[in-house]
């Protein structure tokens, strides 16, 4: 393992253009986006197109006593007006979510969200149809509303999930991991026992970029054509044909750009079927693009757990075992894009990244009057909950011993003997170095200076305070049998081809919306046929034109994708061999591969790129294909053995102004380990990103409602996102272990660095406030609820 | 009503509902759709253009009001296959990932650049504050201006005009 | 994106003009600057206007910072951008420039203008309470003639001004006093946010730096219904020596004078807490600000 810095000034020496393989190269995307030559779904201009926009509820929950859409079909720019009642007469008005529950399109019988959807209108431009919106006359008869989720089991609250025959309660669903007893003996044992309540309350990814489709239905052909934000083109089309009826090769999803996803985009929303259905009514394309509210509001939200932690350890330092039992708020339906063994995603994995005997988790999942969703922005399938409350355990623990919290981790870090390494939940590390991580981040950042400048100014009355964060993943999902999406086994498939020409094409399922894949999978595959980079185009986002896979999330793309990229060019390469040793007139077995050539072995001079062996392989001389499939084309489905396991150490620096509690961060100091890293500009860029999500989601972003189901974080204006005014210079540097079941070694690293830094974040500002006794806070700790804190008054967040 | 503008250098002169956004007018009827949206509140930024050579967020001026006034967008950048050292300086820093606030970001960099062609980091912070990324965590669009400060000169188009190879055939 | 309703536009030609297509439009006629209180208002349609009279033009006659015998004089038209510049305005004014660093941000600051802060009137809103604390008055136009409103009485409550239907607002005058200097702090959540509460304050000492306080002002902002400025402060600290007791004493004052309310952006005790905080703070950097300078002006 190594550790490399990267350096603070753009010192950088870029892998020369032209050049094969992995490195640092500015992206093959870039030249497009910076001439504003991106083509997002809000640029698709079809000739025709009409305009869709959503009547919403303004009530949290509510039976729709009158519904009049006579004044919005008037007006002179409406093409069509539809309600529930409408899309119920052909069986539309529900929709299967990812977490086999079902989501309503438009409302029916009741709204249950502020901001569920209940008609729509298709006019001639946007403006007639947001002026149409309020031409239809809804009443509304208002029932009371939950928006607590601590009482969304008591006996007289209300039933929120009437639509579903004989359900009499609002849980969702109960899910447990771990050995409870053993756990239980643990705690008897020990020493020292911590306990702490936390909330990690509702937020959301907000991509720069909403939601939104442009359907175009051709009914002669009866071929429907979508332009999508969509994550997950091919499960999208696979869903959507489950929806329509239309088998899969009449549905054409087309993921063009997309501003941003981190999870946002992962699910089907109302909206894209309304689309659909407002181009079937009206025989025009249909686009339909939401505006920021509609996005904060009623699409995916992220995180709202509220946990209850324990942590139990011997007097020496020694974690014996870990405890949590969660409320989980669903939201009104479950629509938790999680695989489907998996209801509370990878939350198990919440023993973190230390080595202990036992751990036991509860999860107690409820439905509420609130938006839908749950598992997004970067959570990694809910590790950045898990993340979380082990790291704010573990500094509490180190409180309550009164030791270093670098020094506990350092007792209790799984050893690199250790790997692979069994957690008490059932996961399988990979591999790893956890102390060497440790110790790099320790002097990366000056450890012993940045305590001895903490004790002279709280000597002077301030507030400095270092907080650590060392976190594991589990991404890649995933091997097939036990993870699936909507009954969609997580295996990814890839095609590489190698043309006449020499250049070769890559077609990928796997999604960017700004992970770069147009050059990683570009750079993987070239690595892999000694090309030039620029030589391979990758080709993704169009369901017509990739092969079948399950999109971009929870970290996949790397494990997955990268995985079968690599291989099918292995095995183009392997073709490759057979065509050269017939060029070369050796044996496939005295042919050898090296720095993008073969050659004889032990005669250097008889050598061949593999271009040469591209014009002969089509050729009249070709040998025979040995899988009698395409001359230089292969095709993996890669069926993932198991997860990978990216781990992080991370160190945050803050100053808190005494006097307003306000937050400043100073530093924040890291080291990560994704394994093998194909680009380290687009690594970093995704620690950067994830960084700044963590100072976002510990000092600002929480989606809150009052007590009539309002959302009170309805646009940016409330919802905040943190500035380039809030952010330090960032201090990353990166070791390699490589992932040993992995064909290049690579583990994944999208959101690595949104699920270790809030806890280093919120870890640092606790330990500014020792002096006034303050032992825990919930985020988000804006001013003032650091303030409140201080003063003994740390509420959770409302 | 009718509306007289200038944009990227050209006078435009249009037919419009007077409530029509200057973002919009530019993006649906223009079709320049290199300038974005993405809030309803005036807080994202990613629509910022320049007015007059000042960067204004278009969601927040109704098309009319630029009656009469210059506006420049993202396209206005490149120049006779020439990239503007903005636009390279990001290409070469990794400035942008998903693109979608890059627009916006370019056009308050080459005013900043315009008015201080040698800002400290904290200018550069300054200047894009309005402005939300939610991909770079903002420090590689710093270093993205620092680059074209360094290199204020043009930059040919990283792709050639006319596809290379040999024409003809096989040699 | 959300969108407004429908709507006419008139460009106003002068600023008789624009009032004279008050007059004729009516209710339904408002005036538009840099439209970045209006226009939001207008997109979620909580604010409906028939007509908007857009007075971007008037930069001649509404678009200055000018001394004129004992007041500085600012344009209603003056764009926050040339207020946080403005090297005439920082000079005896530096509250102005403390103000407009933290209001909202670079692209809005282009637009934005101080008339347009003023008569949006929103509680929480920087401008307002800056203009208070230096007991600037207000010059209101009609069709007849114009007439100049304290502070007091310009700002009358949540939204509401004194300037009537057929008027505008066309110019803020600020009396420039020698011996002083003034501050204004401001805590917000994240940058570019309103303020979660803010204080400016002015300081005016007689006999220079190692004098006493002649007169003292406050203004506090998004910590109550009105930034009026607070008179038991300056009934305080007249007379007194300035130090960091007296500065602590006007701080308990503000936080008792406002009326704040526990929302998103904080607790009421934490607001009350911060009018304290922040004027303690303000006025001590306005005495600073005066040590510093030397010489009375």
């Amino acid at each position: 393992m190594t550790l490399q810095e990267t350096t603070p000034e753009p010192t950088r020496e870029a892998t020369p253009p032209g050049t094969h393989g992995h490195g640092r190269r500015p992206r093959r995307e870039a030249p497009r986006f910076v001439r504003g030559r991106g083509r997002y779904v809000d640029d698709i201009a079809l000739p025709g197109t009409l305009h869709l926009a959503i009547l919403r509820s303004p009530v949290a929950h509510a039976r729709i006593a009158s519904l009049d859409t006579t004044a919005a079909r008037a007006h002179p720019k409406v093409k069509a007006v539809v309600t529930g009642a409408d899309l119920a007469e052909r069986g539309l008005a529900w929709m299967p979510t990812l977490s086999e529950d079902r989501q309503a399109v438009l409302a029916t019988d009741k709204v249950r969200f502020q901001g569920q959807e209940v008609a729509f209108v298709v006019a001639e431009d946007r403006y007639s149809a947001r002026d149409a919106l309020e031409l239809i006359e809804v009443t509304y008869d208002e029932l009371p509303v939950l928006v607590d989720a601590r009482r969304a089991l008591a006996e007289d609250a209300v039933l929120i999930r009437d639509d579903i025959p004989g359900k009499t309660d609002n849980l969702a669903f109960e899910w447990e991991s771990g050995d409870a007893d053993a756990t239980r003996a643990a705690f008897a044992r020990a020493d020292v026992r911590v306990v702490q309540d936390m909330v990690v309350p509702r937020v959301h990814p907000a991509p720069l970029e909403t939601c939104g489709a442009v359907a175009d239905y051709d009914r002669v052909e009866g071929r429907l054509t979508l332009w999508c934000t969509s994550q997950a083109p091919h499960a999208h089309r696979m869903l959507l044909a489950t929806i329509s009826g239309l088998p899969e090769h009449r549905i054409r999803v087309i993921s063009p750009d997309v501003g941003g996803g981190f999870g946002n985009k992962v699910p089907i929303y109302p909206g894209y079927l309304c689309a659909i259905v407002g181009s079937i009514l009206t025989g025009h394309p249909v686009k339909w693009v939401e505006d920021r509210t509609e996005n904060l509001v009623s699409t995916t939200f992220a995180r709202d757990y509220v946990m209850h932690g324990e942590i139990a350890a011997t007097r020496d330092g020694r974690i014996l075992a870990v405890r949590s039992h969660v409320l989980a708020d669903h939201g009104a339906f479950n629509a938790a894009a999680t695989p489907t063994k998996y209801p509370a995603g990878f939350y198990g994995v919440f023993t973190g990244s230390y080595a202990i005997e036992a751990a036991y988790c509860h999860v107690t999942a409820v439905h509420t009057n609130k938006a839908p969703g749950g598992v997004a922005y970067a959570c990694s399938f809910r590790i950045a909950e898990a993340a979380y409350l082990v790291e704010r355990l573990v500094d509490l623990l180190a409180a309550e011993l009164d030791l270093d919290p670098a020094e506990l981790r350092r007792r209790n870090l799984i050893p690199p003997g250790a790997f692979p390494y069994a957690t008490p939940t059932g996961w399988v590390y990979d591999s790893g170095d956890y102390p060497t991580a440790l110790e790099h981040l320790l002097e990366a950042a000056g450890y012993d200076e940045l305590r001895a400048e903490q004790a002279e100014r709280r000597a002077r009355g301030e507030l400095m305070g270092i907080g650590f964060s060392f976190f594991t993943e589990a991404v890649g999902a995933g091997p097939r049998k036990d993870m699936d999406m909507a009954g969609l086994g997580m295996a990814d498939t890839c095609e590489v081809l190698v043309h006449p020409t020499g250049k070769a094409v890559v077609r990928v399922s796997v999604q960017t919306q700004g992970q770069g894949h147009e050059t990683t999978f570009a750079q993987i595959v070239a690595e892999e046929l000694g090309m030039a980079t620029d030589d391979v185009d990758v080709v993704h986002g169009d369901t017509d034109l990739t092969p079948f896979g399950l999109g971009t999330y929870g970290s996949r793309s790397m494990p997955v994708s990268g995985a079968a990229a690599a291989l099918a060019a292995r095995k183009v390469r392997e073709k490759g061999r057979l065509v050269a040793s017939s060029i070369l007139e050796a044996t496939p077995a005295d042919v050898e591969w090296e720095q993008g050539v073969f050659r004889v072995k032990g005669d250097p001079g008889r050598a061949v790129t593999l271009a040469e062996v591209a014009v002969r392989a089509y050729g009249p001389d070709a040998p025979p294909s040995p899988d009698g499939q395409g001359a230089l084309e292969a095709n993996v489905c890669y069926d993932p053995t198991s997860l990978t396991f990216p781990y992080g150490a991370y160190l945050c620096v803050v100053d808190v102004d005494p006097g307003t509690g306000k937050v400043q961060v100073r530093r924040f100091v890291t080291v990560d380990d994704c394994g093998t890293r194909i680009n380290d500009d687009v690594v970093e860029g995704q620690i950067h990103r994830g960084l700044t999500d963590g100072i976002g989601l510990a000092l600002m972003e929480q989606i809150s409602f009052d007590e009539h189901g309002n959302c009170l974080n309805g646009s940016l204006m409330d919802y905040l996102i943190p500035t380039a005014l809030e952010v330090p210079e960032w201090e990353t540097s990166m070791m390699v272990t490589p992932s040993p079941h992995h064909p290049i070694g690579a583990k994944g690293v999208g959101e690595s660095a949104t699920v270790g830094s809030p806890a280093a974040v919120v870890n640092a500002v606790i330990d500014a406030l020792a002096p006034h006794g303050v032992r825990h806070a919930d985020i988000p700790l804006t001013p003032s609820r650091v303030w409140e804190a201080m003063q003994g008054r740390a509420e959770p967040p409302g | 009503m009718q509306v007289s503008l200038t944009v990227n250098g050209e006078l435009v002169v249009s037919d419009v509902e007077p409530r029509l956004l200057l973002v919009h007018f530019l993006r649906d009827v223009l079709g320049l759709t290199g300038t974005h949206w993405g809030c309803d509140t005036s807080n994202c930024g990613a629509c910022v253009v320049l007015l007059d050579g000042e960067p204004v967020k278009s969601c927040t001026v109704l098309t009319p009001m630029a009656g009469g006034h210059e506006v420049r967008t993202v396209e206005s950048l490149e120049q006779d296959n020439y990239l503007d050292p903005v636009q390279q300086g990001f290409i070469e820093c990794h400035g942008l990932q998903c693109g979608f606030c890059t627009p916006g970001m370019l056009m308050s960099a080459r005013a900043l650049l315009d008015a201080n062609p040698r800002p400290s980091d904290d200018d550069v912070r300054e200047a894009i504050s309005g402005q939300i990324c939610r991909c770079t965590g903002y420090r590689s669009i710093v270093r993205s201006v620092q680059w074209a400060a360094e290199h204020p000169e043009p930059v040919p188009t990283p792709e050639p005009v006319w596809p290379v190879g040999s024409a003809g055939g096989p040699s | 994106m959300q969108v407004p309703a429908p709507l006419e536009y008139a460009r106003a030609a002068s600023v008789a003009d624009a009032i004279g297509l008050l007059e004729r439009l009516g209710e339904g006629a408002r005036i538009i600057a840099g439209g970045h209180s209006l226009l939001p208002m207008m997109k979620l349609r909580l604010a409906t206007p028939e007509y908007l009279i857009d007075v971007n033009d008037l930069h001649h006659e509404l678009s200055y910072i000018r001394r004129v015998g004992s007041q500085l004089r600012i344009g209603a038209l003056t764009r926050h951008r040339e207020l946080l510049e403005s090297e005439e305005l920082v000079e005896h004014f530096p509250i102005f420039r403390d103000a407009e660093r933290v209001i909202a941000d670079p692209p809005v600051r282009n637009r934005g203008t101080l008339g347009g802060a003023l008569c949006q009137a929103d509680p929480s809103e920087d401008l307002s309470s800056v203009c208070t604390t230096l007991n600037a008055s207000c010059v209101i136009r009609d069709g007849a003639g114009e007439r100049v409103v304290t502070m007091e009485e310009f700002y009358r409550g949540p939204y509401e001004t004194a300037v009537g239907a057929a008027e505008m607002l066309t110019e803020v005058r600020i009396p420039i006093r020698s011996g002083g200097s003034n501050a204004y702090a401001k805590v917000d959540r994240r940058a570019g946010d309103w303020a979660v509460t803010a204080a400016g304050a002015a300081l005016w000492l007689d006999g220079g730096s190692d004098g006493v306080i002649v007169d003292a002002r406050v203004g506090l902002a998004a910590v109550g219904p009105s930034t009026t400025g607070i008179p038991a402060i300056s009934a305080a600290l007249q007379g007194r020596r300035p130090s960091m007791e007296a500065f602590a004493e006007a701080g308990r004052i503000a936080s008792e004078s406002c009326t704040p309310v526990t929302d998103g952006r904080g607790t009421e005790a934490y607001k009350r807490h911060l009018a304290g905080e922040l004027t303690r703070r303000t006025l001590a950097t306005a005495f600073d600000r005066i040590r510093e300078r030397g010489v009375s002006c």
